[in-house]
């Protein structure tokens, strides 16, 4: 059997929108799930026990789902909650925010840890209030401990979007497997879309290593 | 300037603090010594609330600090405090570690606040150190920038926990040279070190703690002359002999 390049050229820009689709849930659930993480990892570091709580039981919550399910469950429970459709591609976003919002909040939650004990009192003895100083002081100093860890979370995202056909959205693999079915090339197809997803997380851990260094400094 | 009165304090079942009381007057000089766990730091920790006491009352400059209500926040703002590990924003140069606060603690602009800043580090013989990150710096040099970084809020008295403890022997005395000029301007200070050479230079009177309690309150001279306790006169053959 010949290696047919042909089809992987032909189905190119349908391949293309697929991608697309995979970098835009990673950036909407990167950008969600890091803000909501961080607002759950303050919670949890609070020591206001309702905020504690609330924190502790969102994380082991959506940490003892897999995202498969997430994913289903926001398609048909978000238009049940509001009455009306809100389509795939939303509930997809919505489902990624919530559940990436679980990881990154233990990793901002380490990275908070991280930072000392005399750190946050040389911030407080300025004056700064508790928030000014998470802000300030102990956020800052949590992103960059943990920027390698919050790097390698996204990669683990990007490969997870393509769970996101259980909904009939069409990301890179998804994408990838409807023309390799379509026009009967699985290995041309699957190898073609092994070899981007090698790419892009390579180049993402490299990007990770050269950050590592860089903070050694 | 500050009053601590008979202040207690726990830890679980430990009592670190004992009953202690002390008065600073303003433009006094104090400095607190004795043994490595008696509860020196935490008593200056109490001193602007980064540590609550199980009761008694601390007062500074009229401020209730133990006083539940008291916002903490704007009383630390007026009182400045040195760390034996100098504690320097590692993210932010000397310039910006010196800024952030009086930006947004004080509120003052950004111009007004580098202003500032530049000349705090040039007193503190750093004007040309500025944009440099702690990292970059010497243990001496960063704990003169971490003394300009309270000076810079303009505080009414000031807190040092064993300042040049961590340093190497070679940077005690550019430090310690910063805080002389600093108590010879008139600045309330309350000193826990074990630099006695410092202490008979400016300190006015020496306070030694054991045990969690105030042993002793001596005017300088005579705390080095004559200590009236026991454990003073211990600890002070101990440390003086090297
Ligand atoms: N957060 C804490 N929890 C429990 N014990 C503590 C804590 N901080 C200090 N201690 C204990 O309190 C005592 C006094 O500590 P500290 O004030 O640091 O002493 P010093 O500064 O004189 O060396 C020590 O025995 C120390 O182990
Ligand atoms: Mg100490």
């Amino acid at each position: 059997m010949r290696f047919d390049y042909q089809v992987i050229i032909d189905a190119l820009p349908f391949l293309l929108d697929g991608l697309l689709l995979s970098f835009y849930l990673t950036a909407i659930a990167m950008v969600g799930g890091l803000a909501l993480g961080t607002l759950l990892a303050l919670m949890r570091t609070s020591g206001k026990l309702p905020l504690v709580w609330f924190a502790k039981l969102y994380v082991n919550f959506f940490r003892s789902l897999p995202l498969i399910l997430v994913i289903f469950w926001f398609y048909f429970l978000v238009p049940l909650a509001i009455g009306r459709p809100v389509g795939s591609l939303y509930s997809a976003l919505i489902a990624f925010t919530l559940f990436e919002a679980a990881y990154y909040s233990e990793i901002m939650r380490a990275g908070l840890n991280s930072v000392s004990r005399g750190q946050i009192n040389a911030g407080l003895a300025l004056g700064l209030t508790w928030r000014q100083n998470m802000q300030y002081v102990a956020l800052p100093q949590a992103i960059r401990a943990m920027l390698p860890v919050l790097v390698t979370q996204a990669i683990i995202l990007f490969q997870d979007t393509s769970l996101v056909y259980v909904v009939a959205l069409r990301d890179f693999m998804t994408a990838s497997s409807i023309v390799a079915v379509r026009e009967g090339r699985l290995i041309e197809l699957y190898l073609f879309a092994a070899v981007v997803y090698f790419i892009i997380c390579f180049a993402g851990s490299m990007f990770v290593r050269s950050l590592q260094r860089r903070m050694v400094r | 300037m500050i009053e601590i009165d008979s202040i207690n304090k726990w830890y679980g079942d430990f009592q670190v603090l004992k009953n202690c009381s002390l008065r600073v007057e303003k433009g006094e000089v104090v400095v607190v010594c004795g043994p490595s766990g008696s509860g020196k730091s935490t008593l200056i920790k109490c001193v602007n609330g980064l540590e609550p006491v199980d009761s008694g009352r601390i007062t500074v400059n009229g401020m209730v600090v133990t006083d539940p209500s008291t916002r903490l926040p704007k009383v630390r703002a007026q009182i400045g405090m040195v760390f034996q590990h100098f504690e320097l924003f590692p993210h932010k140069t000397a310039l910006e570690n010196l800024m952030l606060t009086q930006i947004k603690v004080l509120r003052r602009s950004r111009h007004e606040a580098e202003r500032k800043a530049h000349q705090l580090l040039e007193r503190v013989g750093l004007a040309d150190q500025a944009d440099k990150y702690p990292n970059a710096l010497s243990g001496g040099q960063q704990q003169r920038v971490a003394i300009a970084r309270a000076l810079a809020m303009d505080p009414v008295a000031m807190l040092f926990d064993e300042p040049t403890s961590a340093l190497d022997p070679e940077m005690i005395s550019e430090v310690l040279d910063v805080m002389v000029e600093l108590a010879r301007e008139g600045m309330t200070m309350i000193v826990v070190t074990h630099e006695m050479g410092f202490a008979r230079k400016v300190a006015q009177r020496v306070v030694f703690m054991d045990g969690g309690m105030i042993q002793e309150i001596a005017p300088t001279p005579v705390f080095f002359e004559s200590p009236s306790s026991e454990r003073a006169k211990l600890f002070l053959s101990k440390i003086l002999s090297h």
